[in-house]
């Protein structure tokens, strides 16, 4: 099985690089860009088929490796 | 007293820390490969220098946290044993959970090499017992993720429980964002842990602790670990006036 993670900084927490992204797209002209904020994405294959063990497994990944939870926040897609 | 420096592949300060409390304090001291699970030798205190461990990969320290030593890092900690974090120390320190909060890229987005001044404030813990409330030492930091970040209960917990050791400041010692080098929550440069045990600061004492160096207001920190263990009473008034000498 592949999971794709997403690990993103948390609501609230100030996300420097976003908003130094957000600038430049904004001074190319994208004057509707509203916010921006960076993240990590991580592609992880699985030698498992049992989908509800991917999943607590993802979980543990993140809460313990993948996802420093203090400041930022995580999702995955299995497939 | 005998110390241990934790090498981690990506250390870069391990040698300036083993010079440090070897050459400069004479004590004892062992360099430990990150691959240790077990201290071999009874250590006084354990020092997390500074550097890139793991290239830095995934967050900074996250990876370095998993690394065996750290059970032992752990185990020292938790027995009430002397751990202090220099800067990616600081950041293993927070990753392993020993420190609360965690490090974001700094607010300018730049490496920052440079002297800046700290404020102590406690003076009431192993590594700063050398110092007085409200000293202003001036100390070189070096990183890029320095930008603590704590959830305002956190922060007011450790403002509270004296857990706050020092806040980057101006010459004057006051407490400026202008003086913030990197965004810092609080203008914080170190925390210890409630039971004051555990350290971590994300400026460079080693890289301050003798005078052909130019600086020697690093060594006050270094030196405060001597005088923890009753065997080395006494030792701090010593150090403390070297250290006024020094200056």
């Amino acid at each position: 099985m592949n999971a794709k993670v997403f690990v993103t900084l948390k609501k609230g927490v100030l996300d420097p690089q976003g908003k130094a992204v957000q600038h430049s797209l904004g001074s190319l002209g994208y004057g509707n860009v509203q916010d921006v904020r960076l993240g990590k994405y991580v592609e992880i294959k699985l030698d498992e088929t049992d989908k509800a063990k991917v999943d607590s497994q993802l979980k543990e990944m993140c809460e313990k490796l993948l996802a420093n939870t203090v400041i930022e926040d995580y999702h995955y897609v299995i497939e | 007293m005998r110390f241990a420096v934790i090498v981690f592949p990506g250390s870069n300060c391990d040698h300036d820390c083993y010079h440090a409390m070897k050459h400069i304090l004479g004590q004892e001291v062992d360099f430990i490969w990150h691959k240790e699970g077990l201290f071999q030798k009874k250590y006084d205190g354990v020092i997390i220098p500074g550097g890139f461990s793991y290239g830095d990969y995934l967050r900074t320290g996250a990876i370095a946290r998993f690394s065996p030593v750290m059970k032992a890092v752990d185990g020292f900690a938790k027995g009430g044993g002397l751990v202090i974090g220099i800067c990616n120390g600081f950041q293993i320190l927070l990753e392993a959970g020993l420190l609360p909060g965690a490090m974001l890229r700094n607010e300018s987005l730049k490496f920052i090499c440079k002297d800046v001044y700290v404020k102590v404030i406690n003076e009431q813990t192993p590594f700063t017992r050398c110092c007085n409330r409200g000293d202003v030492l001036r100390i070189p930091i070096a990183h890029a993720e320095g930008n603590y970040f704590a959830d305002e209960d956190t922060l007011a917990r450790l403002e509270d429980n004296g857990q706050v050791v020092f806040k980057y400041c101006d010459k004057d010692g006051k407490i400026t964002s202008e003086a913030n080098p990197n965004g810092s929550a609080h203008n914080i440069a170190g925390i210890c842990n409630e039971t004051r045990n555990v350290f971590g600061m994300m400026p460079h004492p080693e890289r301050c602790a003798e005078a052909i160096l130019g600086n020697t207001d690093g060594k006050n920190i270094l030196a405060s670990m001597l005088s923890h263990s009753a065997i080395f009473t006494g030792a701090c008034s010593i150090r403390y006036t070297d250290y006024k000498q020094d200056r």
